[in-house]
């Protein structure tokens, strides 16, 4: 398969230079542990890297990949234990050290790290397995093919001799590094761990409050550290008086900090300096402060959404056209028009945004809760004027993750702020902070027209999609439909005539990658309108989609993220077929179906509702799940059941709005996301599949909210084309 | 500032700080326990649960001065090597994704179960309503709460 790697280069003006930092986040990665090899640097040594074995046999494995909740820290581990023949339950797992020199990708987003280091690990893992065959075998000079390993111990099958990986290691680390490409590795009928589901290693400090999240680093002699941020996108302190912030008990200082320009995107503002994080947050509630609150003052949601409308009903930048979809439309067929809205969307990570930093002259160290520990790190030195290795990054456990945390914007004030410091200071961002200055997910707005022939066969379908695009936020000279479009061209049902078009709406307000990001709305929109087809056709939605995914002789993907339709057609007909579909429900209650592929992961869910006087209930989501080789299975279902209610809080509650330049919604008073009584049960089947590893963080989302949608439409008739979904009063 | 006496996972402190400051930041910032985290400083999301006497307080809304000779209980002090029945049940259920806001719904589990030792479902909901997880991990949680409460009611 092709790959083509969509780094995503953003221009940072950063201090005095301009940067080049190159993030792969949002990119398919489809295959990607098998892609482009020439331009990736030879593989580490693993000894270095990833295995690091003590002469007294305490092994430690070490994963390069940000631990937010999706389990990536055992998940990783154990397929460098599978490889290795490590014992699991003796390793420990550690966290690697930020060093791009050794570590070619650290960020940790798209879904991606499993798919990129699976058969690097297993390399890595290998190859560790071979040099402690060798070492062992030259120790007793005796063939290689006569040593077999198990749990970390090497034997010699013709005499009793055997020796430990803490024994061995001294030799093995100087024999000389095989390619490790030509490693040979496990067949796949004998993995132990892969496949198999494992606990978590992370869970056990989890429970008792000793996990060490970004927010609870403490240092000797640290202060804390709030900022006063404008309220408007793109505004500033004009003059503020410290006096009464300053006379409040423990602060320490009051100063200004610029905004850092476009790449980090930091708003700037007032910094005060405390003992202690209360005395920041009153030190700076006593702040005095007249804002020029800049040129966006006047964007409100009313206008953006009006904006939004008009780009989703004039012609825009073609971007899928098969067929000719305006020769049907004016055939006669029976058409159907449909408007549907999305808005503006927080992360709201229930850890705020927050770093510490010490900053020691010619050096810094640093304690982030990134995604990003190569970003952090560059951005940090490019503020402080160091080089990036002399700014030490130590990635903490992350308060969830879900895109916002890849962000070099924290780390760019704190590096700011610390400079000025000169002690260690934990930058802390209250509640109020992270929700109003979030880089928030795109709002979008979407024209279907489709047409269905007399048969009852879809023969046309139309999508005008508006977007307030990433893009047109972090580089208005790159394409801006790069990452809007994602789901909506792979459009996977066979329908003749298919035609995608793309405009862009401009704002002010930060825009970057929310779980799942353009799949998010895409996948709403996609299955949500397909639904509409097959209603329009008089097709049950289940057959209506299952006849329409079909795979043609020899079909073969031309694109990395092109959607196998037997793939797809697999899960819809487990997740139809583990829900009961068609089975009669009682009066009130309907049943919906959505089938969704993104990050090379394939998900169908169905929902089951009860609507009753103007409100609606999930009673159930059933999730069918093929993402390829798994891991972790543990981790799979998690992650599918935290995708689900994720992509369900966006569905019914949750909406970002703008007035007055400024974000509306402050806390989670504003922006409530689900609570447990609103937590429908969740079952989730998955699929036995040796196809390449999909990703699994962001793909059980998208299906979510069209599949309540579908459901509602069946249980009452009403078509929810807006989210938040709200519900006429019958 | 003010002499303020704490008793805390019952252990005395004697603290000299502002009487306002919530005793969510006393345990944070004064006293390195961090396991109690603040999510919104509001009483919305219950991350910064402890007990007071046993009772789940929001320690975000709790002024220090507020608490008196009240025994303060953080997760650090809910058991000494995870064997409270509530982070065994965690453990298998595997309930944490992140785990930021886990100790606040472990807290707040534990003070449902020691009122109440078998909650239904209903029961359950209106007792962790206040607790948010964004990871989502509610089902877990739940089950996890009724296998507290077999294993706890079986003397486990």
């Amino acid at each position: 398969m092709a790959i083509t790697r969509r780094k995503f280069v953003l221009e940072s003006a950063v201090g005095a230079g301009a940067i080049l930092i190159g993030i792969h986040f949002g990119e398919p990665l489809l295959r990607s542990q098998e892609s482009d090899k020439a331009k990736k640097k030879a593989a580490p040594n693993p000894f270095d890297a990833y295995v690091h074995v003590k002469p007294d046999g305490k092994v430690s494995l070490i994963v390069a990949k940000s631990e937010m909740g999706q389990g990536i820290k055992t998940g990783l581990a154990m397929i460098l234990a599978e490889e290795a023949d490590l014992d699991f339950n003796s390793v420990s797992v550690e966290q690697a050290e930020t060093r791009p020199d050794i570590y070619t990708h650290m960020g940790t987003g798209g879904s991606g790290s499993t798919m990129e280091n699976f058969m690097p690990l297993r390399r890595a893992g290998a190859t560790v397995r071979e040099l402690m065959v060798t070492a062992a075998a030259a120790k007793w000079k005796v063939p290689k093919s006569e040593c077999e390993v198990k749990k970390g111990v090497v034997r010699h099958g013709n005499s009793s001799r055997q020796a430990s990986y803490g024994e061995l290691v001294e030799a093995a680390s100087k024999l000389p590094l095989p390619d490790q490409e030509k490693v040979e590795l496990k067949d796949e009928a004998y993995f132990a761990l892969i496949g198999h589901a494992t606990p978590r290693v992370d869970i056990p400090a989890k429970v008792n409050g000793s996990a060490q999240f970004g927010i609870d680093v403490r240092v000797p002699d640290m202060l804390f550290a709030m900022v006063a941020r404008c309220p408007t996108f793109g505004g500033k302190a004009a003059k503020f008086d410290a006096s009464k912030a300053k006379a409040v008990a423990g602060v320490r200082d009051v100063f200004e900090i610029p905004s850092l320009g476009r790449g980090v995107f930091t708003a700037g503002g007032v910094v005060v300096v405390a003992d202690s994080t209360w005395a920041a947050m009153k030190g700076r509630e006593a702040l005095d402060i007249t804002w020029d609150r800049g040129g966006a003052a006047s964007e409100s949601s009313e206008g953006m959404r009006e904006a939004l409308r008009q780009a989703a009903q004039k012609p825009g930048k073609r971007v899928r056209n098969d067929g000719n979809v305006d020769a049907v439309f004016s055939n006669g067929a029976k058409k159907v028009d449909a408007l549907y809205e999305l808005p503006l969307l927080a992360h709201a990570t229930m850890e705020p945004m927050n770093i510490t930093v010490h900053v020691r002259g010619r050096e810094a160290e640093v304690w982030a809760p990134t995604q990003s520990p190569d970003w952090v790190q560059g951005t940090m030195a490019e503020v402080l004027g160091l080089k990036p290795p002399q700014v030490i990054v130590h990635t903490t456990y992350l308060g969830g993750g879900f895109g916002r945390r890849y962000m070099a914007d924290f780390p760019g004030e704190a590096a700011q702020i610390g400079k000025i410091v000169g002690k260690p200071v934990q930058l802390v961002w209250s509640r109020e902070d992270d929700m109003t200055h979030d880089f928030y997910r795109p709002a979008t707005c979407h024209r279907f027209v489709g047409a269905v022939d007399a048969e009852g066969r879809p023969v046309a379908w139309s999508h005008t999609l508006a977007s307030t695009s990433i893009r047109g936020f972090w580089d208005p000279t790159a394409p801006a439909e790069e990452q809007e479009i994602g789901g909506a061209a792979q459009m996977p049902y066979a329908i003749p005539n298919v035609r995608l078009e793309f405009n862009d709406v401009s704002s002010a307000v930060p825009r970057a990658w929310w779980r799942s990001v353009e799949n998010s709305f895409n996948g709403f929109v996609v299955e949500s309108f397909i639904d509409e087809l097959a209603v329009a056709a008089g097709k049950d939605p289940f057959e209506f989609r299952r006849g329409l995914l079909v795979k043609p002789v020899n079909w073969k993907p031309k694109n990395e993220d092109d959607v196998d339709p037997a793939r797809l057609r697999g899960v819809l007909e487990l997740a139809a077929k583990k829900a009961g579909w068609g089975k009669p429900l009682p009066k009130g209650c309907g049943r919906g179906i959505a089938a969704f592929c993104s990050f090379g992961s394939y998900f169908a869910e169905v929902a089951e509702v009860t609507v009753k006087s103007g409100n609606f209930k999930i009673d159930r989501m059933v999730a069918a799940v093929d993402c390829g080789q798994m891991v972790n299975p543990e981790s799979v279902r998690s992650q599918t059941e935290g995708a689900i209610i994720y992509g369900l809080s966006a569905a019914l509650k949750n909406e970002i709005t703008l007035k007055n330049g400024a974000i509306e919604q402050t806390n989670f008073d504003g922006y409530d996301p689900i609570r447990i009584d609103e937590a429908p049960p969740i079952e989730v089947y998955l699929t036995e599949s040796k196809e390449d590893c999909g990703g699994m963080g962001e793909p059980a989302l998208p299906p979510a909210a069209p599949a309540v949608a579908n459901a509602i439409f069946a249980a009452c008739g009403q078509r929810l084309r807006k989210l938040p979904f709200q519900l006429k009063s019958a | 500032m003010s002499a303020i006496h704490l008793v805390i996972n019952n252990n005395p402190h004697d603290l000299e700080i502002a009487p306002d400051t919530p005793l969510l930041w006393v345990l944070r910032d004064q006293l390195s326990l961090t396991g109690t985290k603040y999510g919104c400083g509001m009483g919305l999301c219950g991350a910064c649960t402890v007990h007071l006497d046993g009772e789940a307080v929001r320690s975000c809304q709790t002024p220090v001065s507020s608490v008196g000779a009240k025994k303060i209980t953080t997760i650090e002090g809910l058991s000494a090597d995870n064997t409270h029945p509530l982070q065994r049940a965690w453990i298998a259920e595997q309930v944490p994704q992140c785990g930021y806001c886990q100790p606040g719904q472990i807290m707040s589990a534990a003070a449902l179960l020691a009122k109440t030792p078998s909650p239904s479902d209903g029961q359950i909901d209106s007792a962790m309503g206040g607790n948010l997880c964004r990871c989502g991990m509610y089902q877990r949680i739940r089950r996890a709460i009724h296998r507290a409460a077999e294993t706890a009611g079986k003397g486990a």
